[in-house]
């Protein structure tokens, strides 16, 4: 990916996150609260689950660029999927950030932090919102 | 001043987190060094040639520290793994005992996580209450505010002589004063204060007294709990084991040494305390009122250009250490962190372990820059010229 792109769909999910507040009809929501015990993100994400689709999901917190775009982007992404979809599309994106193999068409513009490995200490910036959402996703799992 | 001293200085580094840990000296390095390859034996066993040079060095270093202090006995020097545990000995050992469920601990809410933790744990456990000294506009401790802030139930005062957010210092000397004219203990966190000013225990009269060796060009895992000499004695160890006691046969029949062994158990940090006590002479050679004048002075210039930078919120304009605490408009502190970072500039982003500060200063996080005396005008210069440049910031960050 060309340099400036990407730093253009960091920034610009940074600058302009997608729903960055907490929801109105918050009781409609699961909610969990994830943070980097190693730095100071913080963020509190609320995840809409209708019928195993993932309806919704909003966030509220404060956190570096990175986390902020990686959520917003995260939401883009998840929203109207299925719980399977989302888990095989979490599970893609690690792998990315850990150097294995994965599907780029899967991962639209989160394919942003292809490059994030270079820098140990911002991989889990980027990965907080994903561990969040997975925190849900194991909720749920359990509770069926 | 010194930078040739510090290996780590070779290295293409600005390092601005001297509050977090310093950076070493070769001399102390070379010491440490010196004890691991060519006297590494146990302390107090000096049955052999070896073992009683060890002997000799740690206790020296016990002595370098009572007279860095300036403590009337050397027994009232013990070695700890650092301020933290210093602190906890203290609201464990000594306060835990003779506390009850009435009394007050004054405390505020700039203190380090190290000053808060250890008191609010009392408090869960025993009953008592931690309060908080009001802050002034500045977030400053006034003896004023002492005042109005005690009770009849209070019995301790614990505060930092310097705090690690602001870099304020308090007027400990006049607190003491004060406290023990009312039967109360004052407890004074030294980790931000003792490495960068002369601290004379005597003369601020404090009961006690922690801080850390890492902050002042020493080792890690070694600190120091002072505390006066009949308050150290009703100090309960509470690490029992070697070296601390003197005999026993039955649970019935156990016999502790005198200070400072008692509190002192197990195996000693012995290269940790020999580090320390070389550190201290490394500071002394240049000078304690010294380096503090030349920090200040590093502060002013930092703080005249800093100012100039409109998009800049500057916690503390006014503070009386090498502490520098700010933002950045729009930009979060571990963005600007990690932009500097690609400058090879080392600097804190985040809460700083002062995590009951956020409602006094109105900000959760924040950058800090932590002087000490090997920084330099220049390095700020670059400092300055980074965060000069807000879009080159923005652009850079990620």
């Amino acid at each position: 990916m060309d340099e400036n792109l990407r730093r253009e769909i960091i920034l610009d999910n940074y600058s302009n996150p997608k729903n960055k507040y907490i929801p109105s009809n918050e009781k409609e929501y699961l909610k969990v609260n994830t943070n980097n015990s190693s730095c100071i993100d913080n963020l509190d994400i609320y995840v809409k689950i209708e019928d195993n689709i993932i309806k919704d999901i909003c966030f509220e917190g404060e956190a570096c660029a990175i986390s902020t775009s990686s959520c917003s982007i995260m939401i883009h992404n998840l929203i109207g999927k299925t719980v399977d979809e989302a888990r095989k599309y979490i599970e893609n994106f690690n792998n990315m950030l850990n150097e294995n193999a994965y599907d780029e068409e899967l991962l639209n513009e989160a394919v942003a932090y292809n490059t994030i490995y270079k820098q140990n200490n911002r991989k889990h910036c980027a990965y907080l919102p994903y561990e969040g959402i997975l925190k849900i996703l194991n909720q749920i799992k359990e509770n069926e | 001043m010194n930078i040739e001293d510090f290996p780590m200085l070779k290295q293409d580094i600005i390092y601005f987190d001297n509050g977090a840990t310093t950076l070493k000296p070769k001399q102390v390095i070379d010491k440490m060094n010196d004890y691991y390859s060519n006297y590494s034996a146990s302390a107090h066993r000096g049955d052999y040639d070896i073992s009683y040079k060890v002997d000799q060095e740690y206790e020296n270093a016990r002595e370098k520290v009572r007279k860095f202090i300036n403590a009337e006995e050397v027994e009232e020097v013990i070695f700890t793994s650092g301020a933290t545990e210093s602190l906890n000995m203290i609201a464990n050992g000594f306060f835990k005992n003779i506390l009850t469920y009435q009394d007050e601990i004054l405390i505020t809410t700039s203190e380090h996580a190290s000053n808060v933790l250890p008191w609010f744990h009392l408090q869960n456990t025993i009953g008592c209450q931690v309060k908080f000294i009001n802050l002034d506009d500045n977030h400053y401790v006034t003896l004023e505010n002492v005042k109005k802030s005690i009770t009849p139930q209070t019995k301790v005062i614990s505060l930092a002589g310097v705090t690690n957010v602001l870099g304020d210092a308090r007027p400990i000397k006049e607190i003491c004063k004060f406290a023990h004219l009312n039967n109360i203990f004052v407890v004074m966190d030294g980790a931000q204060s003792v490495p960068h000013r002369k601290t004379d225990v005597k003369d601020l009269d404090v009961d006690f007294l922690a801080f850390s060796g890492h902050k002042m060009c020493g080792p890690t895992g070694i600190g120091v709990l002072y505390g006066k000499k009949e308050l150290l004695e009703e100090l309960e160890p509470i690490n029992l084991g070697g070296g601390m006691n003197e005999s026993f046969d039955s649970p019935d029949e156990v016999y502790f040494k005198e200070l400072p062994a008692r509190l002192e158990a197990g195996t000693p940090n012995i290269a940790g305390a020999i580090g320390l006590g070389e550190a201290i002479d490394y500071l002394e050679s240049i000078g304690m009122d010294k380096i503090h004048e030349y920090e200040m002075e590093l502060r002013k210039y930092a703080m005249d250009k800093l100012i100039e930078i409109p998009y800049l919120d500057i916690l503390n304009i006014e503070s009386d250490s090498g502490i520098i605490a700010f933002n950045v408009d729009d930009i979060f502190s571990q963005d600007v962190a990690y932009y500097l970072n690609k400058y090879n500039i080392c600097v804190r982003a985040g809460n700083h372990c002062a995590k009951i500060l956020k409602n006094e200063v109105g900000v959760k996080n924040s950058i800090r820059i932590s002087l000490y005396f090997y920084n330099t005008k220049s390095e700020i210069d670059d400092l300055v010229e980074l965060l000069k440049n807000k879009e080159k910031m923005r652009i850079e960050m990620i």
